[in-house]
């Protein structure tokens, strides 16, 4: 994915600056575009052989009394009983258990909107006026959230996109973590991941401004983001011509940067936005103002303009029944995933929920069912993708994670069934090949700090 | 709506949508109180009541038969606690854009009152909407009852609440005034001014008017004729304590009249009281309260830590209806959450249903018995505590029934049980199993809402010759 590498070198120069310097200019400042990086790091794995699992590759294929084999972080080998397997491998017995990719989830607060839910950690929407792009999710994030822990255990969740809350048309950028406990939110992030931009559109921006003197409208709404942008592409003219040519530096704007990060390509943009009417409004202002929607998020009414979105190549990150909370979500039906995969879109199941992060598998599950009870036949393999290889592509990191293929980081769950059964949970969890979770192994669970000497600690949750 | 069997038959000879003789035959039958399910069983209702279920049941000559073979059958989904039929939209709904109102639901949603003068007094009923779509979708879902509870505005008292079917009519309740509804937790404190303690404090004051109305009162009316169709309010348990020459109040009072007169059914032990807590000491200080006021017919409703005082509340005889999915630490009453603790207090001897706690899940009934198949999914995980297939399956039907002392009229196929039925295209607990038929009383319900004419409207994008408005089924 030319974007994650785009991600990886920030902090190198930027494009064009170093090939043609003006002769008696000083050289362009040259700005750090990740200022907090990652400090992740792959814990410890051990060769490790899945045998006699059925297999969702994550992109659509299944393997019966299939073989995978796990070591250095990655895939190794992914194939049926007959694949060669290195000797001293740690060997797991998989028959009657199914093996998938990790569980990505591009839609969640955890760590920005934490439990316990006091106003004292509730740190995701920086609601002090629409535009608020300078912000940083990462700078909210408690990495002692209980949440994640569940996220892991209970829904086999590798990785995870924390975004901005929707009060603002422009809400932040996003950060995309390692489901993996670590002391400060550098050590969760993921290497290499794009940055998010989380713009929204519809009732929340006018609800929480309508008073607080605007956006007090849809069209208010409209209007003040395409005004942000025409700001963006001014500011984006000016560091361009610095970089080009030198001179004196341009005044930094911690918003527009973001802005004009998504101008270049480097930044994804995940728009919140409910209705088909409101998307298709959406889609025409990144148009006009020369930027791409990565993906719709919630994207209630997608399966009204499927056949738009899969046109335009954005993904649609969907519940699989939530409706009618709000005005918004009144024209939510069961079918919106399956309708949006039926037509050739980008279908993702997301939660937006720390309880919802811990079953995607049975979103994805309800979905399916629905999907074919309308007529729309596809395999349990090929709905994976919506928990898979789909969010991946969102998030610009499918080179990395998000299918089973060889050399892939290995970010693999090991449920102790179908995962698209009620009955079934996760037996096992590895993330860049190392265990994390173990069901049958209490050692193998992570306690945040917050949950240390509380009623409960350590126990199943 | 009891109807006598003579009212039933003229109704089921006057529409096609009334009660008749049906025998769903060749299911797999589960009854609901605990039971594993039968294979090859039949099921048989005739005027609206269950006549009975089981391997070989016999079905009469004039019944319609229904051929469940490959199919499961068990009694309706009784939503165990939820806010079904108040809220049309919860959020948003500003009756005009920018007015500037404080009430973020007005026009759609009649679940709290914050602004009203009454909180005990408050009866639910007036506020269900029985063609709320919320009740459609969910019966679409296979559920048939549901208990519906206010929520509380400012006082630590929310009202009166009720159990419903969820039939496509305009006659909704099964029991009105059923259960007061209160918060000791959290919410009550934040309620009672800020803490538990005055929370409590408020508590014993209420019932200590509703005993001083209670002495003055005039003797409730329990006979005369019932005047079908009208109701006399003079009969009514909380309103006869307004009237008569003597119905006097000392000056020391914090509530309103209506107020107290509907506690007295309360501290009589003729309607029960839901409390809310979720807190092991809440818990505990609930469980001391029926020793104080031995006549109160208390269910504790939420009950996260229940499973670290489970044999006290065991001991105490005290249902409970908790959330099945709650395993976060969400505030500070919850830090023991844990998706053992429905199992756990089980073990121990808790009688235990569903419900819904949670707000945000009240129009997700439908999902209930998603959760209650991930208790059964986590017998199977070392150190965790799940429930066996037939319990869940009563936590979601003769569970919360018998909770609200309904059990002899829904929850179950037994005999004599109130005909809701569901049939499913498989097991009901699997969340990817649909639901084939409805039965509310015995009247085969439509399992059509918004939503399927949404998808059905939608379903092919292709260009036609006239605009999507122009599509329907």
């Amino acid at each position: 994915m030319r974007l994650g590498v785009a991600a990886l070198l920030m902090g190198a120069l930027l494009a064009g600056c170093a090939t043609n310097p003006p002769p008696k200019k000083a050289a362009p400042v040259r700005i750090n575009e990740d200022p907090y990086p990652s400090t992740y790091h792959a814990y410890p794995g051990t060769l490790t052989v899945i045998r006699g699992a059925t297999i969702y590759d994550g992109e659509g294929g299944q393997i019966d009394n299939g073989t995978i084999v796990l070591a250095d972080g990655a895939i190794q080998a992914l194939g049926g009983p007959e694949t060669a397997v290195p000797a001293g491998a740690f060997e797991i017995d998989g028959h009657g258990k199914w093996v998938t990719p990790g569980v990505i989830d591009v839609h969640s607060h955890l760590g920005d909107y934490p439990s316990p839910g006091t106003s004292s950690l509730s740190d995701g929407n920086e609601a002090t006026g629409p535009v608020r792009p300078e912000v940083w999710a990462e700078h909210s994030v408690w990495p002692q959230d209980p949440g994640f822990s569940r996220a892991l255990a209970n829904g086999g969740i590798t990785t995870l996109q924390i975004l901005p809350g929707s009060a603002n048309l422009f809400g932040g950028r996003s950060v995309v973590l390692k489901n993996v406990p670590a002391r400060t939110v550098q050590g969760m992030k993921f290497p290499g991941a794009p940055y998010g931009l989380k713009m929204a559109c519809g009732e929340n921006p006018k609800r929480v401004y309508g008073q607080k003197g605007g956006p007090q409208t849809r069209m208010g709404n409209i209007a003040v983001t395409r005004a942000a942008w025409l700001k963006a592409q001014s500011y984006k003219r000016k560091w361009d011509k610095y970089e080009r040519d030198g001179g004196e530096m341009p005044e930094r704007d911690l918003a527009m940067d973001t802005l004009k990060g998504v101008l270049d390509g480097k930044i994804l943009v995940h728009n919140h936005c409910y209705r088909a009417d409101e998307m298709a409004i959406m889609i025409d202002l990144s148009h006009e103002m020369g930027y791409k929607i990565t993906a719709f998020h919630h994207a209630v009414e997608a399966y009204k303009i499927a056949d738009l979105l899969a046109k335009e190549g954005i993904c649609s990150a969907m519940w699989a029944d939530w409706w009618g909370f709000k005005m918004e979500a009144y024209d939510g039906i069961k079918e919106n995933i399956p309708f949006v995969d039926k037509a050739g879109a980008c279908a993702i199941v997301h939660s937006d929920d720390p309880n919802g992060i811990q079953h995607l598998n049975q979103e994805a599950a309800k979905a399916l069912a629905d999907g074919r009870r309308a007529g729309y036949n596809i395999t349990d393999a090929s709905a994976w993708r919506w928990l898979a290889i789909n969010p991946a592509k969102a998030l610009g990191i499918a080179d990395k994670t998000g299918s089973l293929k060889q050399g892939k980081e290995a970010d693999v769950v090991l449920w102790n069934g179908n995962p698209l059964s009620s009955y079934t949970r996760p037996d096992k969890v590895w993330i860049d090949g190392a265990m994390m979770y173990d069901a049958e192994n209490p050692r193998l669970r992570p306690v945040s700090d917050f949950e240390l000497g509380q009623p409960g600690e350590g126990d199943v949750k | 709506m009891i109807r006598s069997a003579l009212a039933a038959l003229l109704v089921a000879a006057a529409s096609p949508l009334a009660a008749q003789s049906v025998a769903i035959v060749g299911g797999t039958v589960a009854l609901g109180d605990g039971s594993q399910p039968i294979e090859k069983g039949n099921v048989v209702i005739r005027n609206g009541k269950i006549v009975g279920a089981g391997y070989n049941f016999p079905v009469p000559a004039d019944a319609e038969v229904i051929n469940a073979s490959g199919k499961w059958v068990t009694p309706g989904i009784v939503a165990g606690f939820s806010r079904l039929g108040l809220a049309e939209v919860d959020l948003s709904m500003h009756e005009e854009e920018g007015s500037g109102g404080s009430q973020e639901t007005s026009g759609s949603a009649d679940d709290s009152t914050s602004n009203g003068p009454f909180s005990a007094a408050i009866d639910v009923v007036p506020a269900i909407n029985p063609l709320n779509s919320t009740i459609a979708v969910n019966r679409a879902d296979g559920v048939t009852r549901a208990i519906v509870a206010p929520n509380p505005g400012r006082s630590i008292f929310a009202g009166q609440g009720a159990v419903i079917d969820l039939g496509a009519d305009l006659d909704p309740v099964t029991a009105r005034r059923r259960f007061q509804f209160v918060e000791l937790g959290q919410a009550g404190a934040e309620n009672a001014g800020g803490s538990r303690a005055s929370a409590h404090v408020l508590f014993r004051n209420a019932l200590r008017e509703a005993a001083e109305l209670q002495r003055f009162a005039v003797p409730i009316s329990s006979g005369g004729r019932p005047d079908s169709g009208s109701e006399d309010i003079i009969r009514d348990p909380n309103e006869s304590r307004l009237v008569g020459p003597n119905a006097r109040r000392s000056e020391d009072v914090l509530l309103t009249r209506f107020d107290a007169a509907a506690l007295v059914p309360v501290l009589q032990g003729r309607q029960y009281l839901l409390v809310h807590v979720e807190r092991a000491s809440d818990i505990l200080q609930v469980i001391r309260l029926r020793r104080e006021f031995p006549s109160l017919k208390i269910v504790i409703v939420g009950a996260t830590e229940g499973w670290t005082v489970a044999d006290k509340i065991a001991a105490s005889g005290i249902p409970v209806i908790a959330s099945a999915a709650n395993d976060l630490p969400a505030s500070f009453e919850m830090l023991a959450a844990t998706w053992s603790n429905v199992g756990r207090m089980r073990n121990a001897g808790v009688k235990v249903s569903i419900g819904m706690i949670d707000d945000n899940d009240t129009r997700y009934l439908f999902n209930e018995r998603q959760y209650a198949g991930n208790l059964v999914g986590l017998a199977r995980v070392p150190g965790a505590t799940g429930v066996s297939w037939g319990e869940a399956l009563a936590m979601l039907t003769s569970g919360p029934a018998e909770t609200i002392g309904l059990g002899n009229q829904i929850g179950s196929l037994k005999a004599g049980r109130r005909g809701d039925v569901v049939i499913w295209s498989g097991d009901p607990l699997e969340m990817t199993s649909n639901v084939d038929a409805v039965w509310i009383d015995g009247v085969r319900q439509p399992i059509e809402s918004r939503q399927t004419k949404l998808r059905d409207r939608y379903r092919d994008l292709t260009p036609n010759t006239l605009p999507e408005a122009y599509r329907r089924n």
